[in-house]
């Protein structure tokens, strides 16, 4: 059976990532999960300096989800690279680095300093609804979607994956002007933007009164969405956004998607990814699938 | 590898209103829990995706207790489990109190009471229990008791000195060359001051909502004196480089 795919001219053994921000660095989640078996870890944000996040609390449980608005909170290139890329190289895995900024002289520094580093691909957070600047606000404007990318392309070493925002009128238009500006990869849904009201208090149950909602309310969203921008472009789309059993996961590869991302179900059972890779080899057994790839946007209208 | 274990309900009971406790059977998590660890507690409802972060009481060979606040629907839901039911725990997780030989002072404020308990047990030397509690409901005043003098607090003055932890530390008489405390973040900040000022050895164990448990989501920061090693920016990580923290470590 094969469960290899390929983005970008870099395969990875099998169709499961981690989604960015819900697995640090690989570290912690290490020790419960045997890091080899995983497609590719996706690295949480990291910016060109430290950058101290969002007041607390930042988190709060919705239905089925949660928010949170944690601000991209990270060490810096520095301290990541001389700790984290080393740490994750240890393993068979793929390692992609996902790279947030406040202004795009933010973003391609990060790109550039990652040029010599043991990076597989590059993920371009433009879609983070967390922060002031930079994040979203590259975003949702398709022209500057478009624009962001060409200037990572034109500094990136590794191949590129914009991480783009549901939080768009229409999901084809800014998977378009990604592809337009370059990108070889899209990876999407980032969180939906949400808010919690905390009714005893009569206040924001979140410091940042807005946050992301992520978790398996938001799947039936982004697998709307993965599907629409997969067909709207050519090039390899990552789809993410509530994935928590096998059966989700197929869910995204037959809506287009060639891999996939597990995000907050890593918070709910911490071996989420290897049990989700375990039940999707199950059912290609089940049914007679003999490769990964034949699943790939199979669900046509 | 670590792993996530099912736990089974041993008992359930009421102790105050809406404070309960739960012994479960949990070898593993009995054989290495230390006093201030805490254990991740699942929901069996899905729409709740979350674990409850609850501070170990007590333990024995092959359980643990839990004593815990119900503060919302989670919680309410941990309340009606009986005897029996299935548990999916993870833990023990985060750093426990560092037990010191010296005379020590153990302050816990309502839902902070508990973790007290099993660090009454462990420490070897001469100790104090300072309880606050809201009124005349002294729940595991009589189990602290058979471990060391517990001096109380009510913020109704219905027992004990009339006030907070503080209150009943200075009228009581209450000293020690270490404190120990956990409870609501005032009395953190108060316990924090008067132990500068008196210049003895404090650790504090802190609260903040959690999703991961394990250090890696960043959600249970607080604010930290120096720039920490991990984050690189003046943050802990409540869950893994806490929850007990040297007073001077963290800013409230």
């Amino acid at each position: 059976m094969n469960m290899k795919i390929n983005l970008a001219g870099v395969e990875l053994k099998n169709p499961v990532m981690t989604a960015s921000g819900t697995f640090g660095s690989g570290a912690e989640y290490g020790e419960y999960v045997d890091l080899n078996r995983l497609g590719a870890v996706v690295t949480k944000g990291v910016a060109n300096v430290p950058w101290e996040g969002n007041p607390t609390p930042r988190i709060t449980e919705t239905a089925g989800g949660m928010l949170n608005a944690i601000g991209l909170q990270n060490p810096g290139i520095d301290l990541f690279c001389r700790r984290d890329l080393p740490f994750l190289k240890q393993f068979d895995t793929k390692v992609v680095v996902n790279v947030c900024g406040k202004s795009e002289s933010d973003y391609l520094e990060v790109v550039e300093r990652l040029a010599e580093e043991p990076a597989d691909l590059l993920e371009i957070n433009i879609s983070c609804p967390n922060v002031k600047e930079g994040g979203i606000a590259f975003g949702q404007n398709p022209k500057a979607v478009e624009q962001i990318t060409a200037a990572v392309k034109k500094k990136a070493r590794q191949p590129v994956i914009m991480k783009l925002s549901p939080n768009v009128t229409d999901i084809a238009e800014t998977a378009r002007a990604a592809e337009a500006g370059g990108a070889d990869v899209l990876s999407l849904i980032n969180t939906l933007t949400g808010m919690k009201i905390d009714v005893r208090r009569r206040c924001f149950a979140l410091a940042n009164q807005t946050g992301g909602l992520s978790g398996p309310a938001i799947k039936p969203v982004a697998v709307r969405m993965v599907y629409q921008a997969a067909h709207a472009v050519k090039i390899p789309v990552i789809g993410m956004g509530g994935i928590a059993t096998a059966e989700d996961a197929l869910e995204f590869i037959l809506a287009g998607a060639s891999a996939v991302a597990v995000g907050t179900a890593n918070f709910v059972r911490p071996d989420a990814t290897v049990r989700i890779l375990d039940g999707m080899e199950a059912y290609m057994k089940e049914q007679g699938v003999e490769d990964i790839r034949e699943l790939v946007g199979a669900v046509t209208p | 590898m670590r792993e996530q274990i099912t736990g089974r309900l041993l008992s359930q009971k009421q102790l105050a209103e809406n404070v309960y406790s739960m012994w479960i059977e949990a070898g593993s998590i009995a054989r290495t829990a230390l006093p201030g660890q805490f254990v991740s507690v699942y929901c069996k409802d899905g729409a709740r995706l979350l674990p409850r972060p609850i501070s170990i009481c007590e333990v024995s060979d092959t359980a643990i207790r839990l004593v815990y606040r119900v503060a919302g629907a989670g919680t309410a839901e941990f309340s009606d489990w009986e005897a029996g039911e299935a548990i999916r725990l993870q833990g023990p997780l985060g750093n426990g109190f560092p037990l010191h030989t010296e005379r020590a002072v153990l302050i816990g404020g309502g839902i902070g009471i508990p973790p007290m308990l099993e660090l009454a047990k462990r420490l070897p030397g001469e100790k104090t229990m300072v309880a606050g509690y809201r009124d005349e409901q002294l729940f595991l005043y009589e189990t602290m008791k058979q471990y060391a003098p517990v001096v109380v607090a009510t913020e109704d003055g219905s027992v004990g000195t009339k006030g907070n932890v503080l209150d009943a530390i200075r009228e009581q008489g209450v000293t020690g060359e270490v404190i120990y405390a956990c409870g609501p973040t005032p009395m953190l900040r108060a316990v924090k001051a008067y132990a500068l000022e008196q210049d003895i050895l404090c650790y504090l164990s802190l609260e903040e909502r959690m999703a991961c448990g394990i250090g890696a989501c960043l959600a249970c920061v607080c604010r930290s004196r120096e720039a920490d090693a991990h984050t690189g920016v003046h943050n802990k990580r409540i869950c893994k480089d806490g929850p007990v923290f040297l007073a001077q470590e963290v800013e409230l």
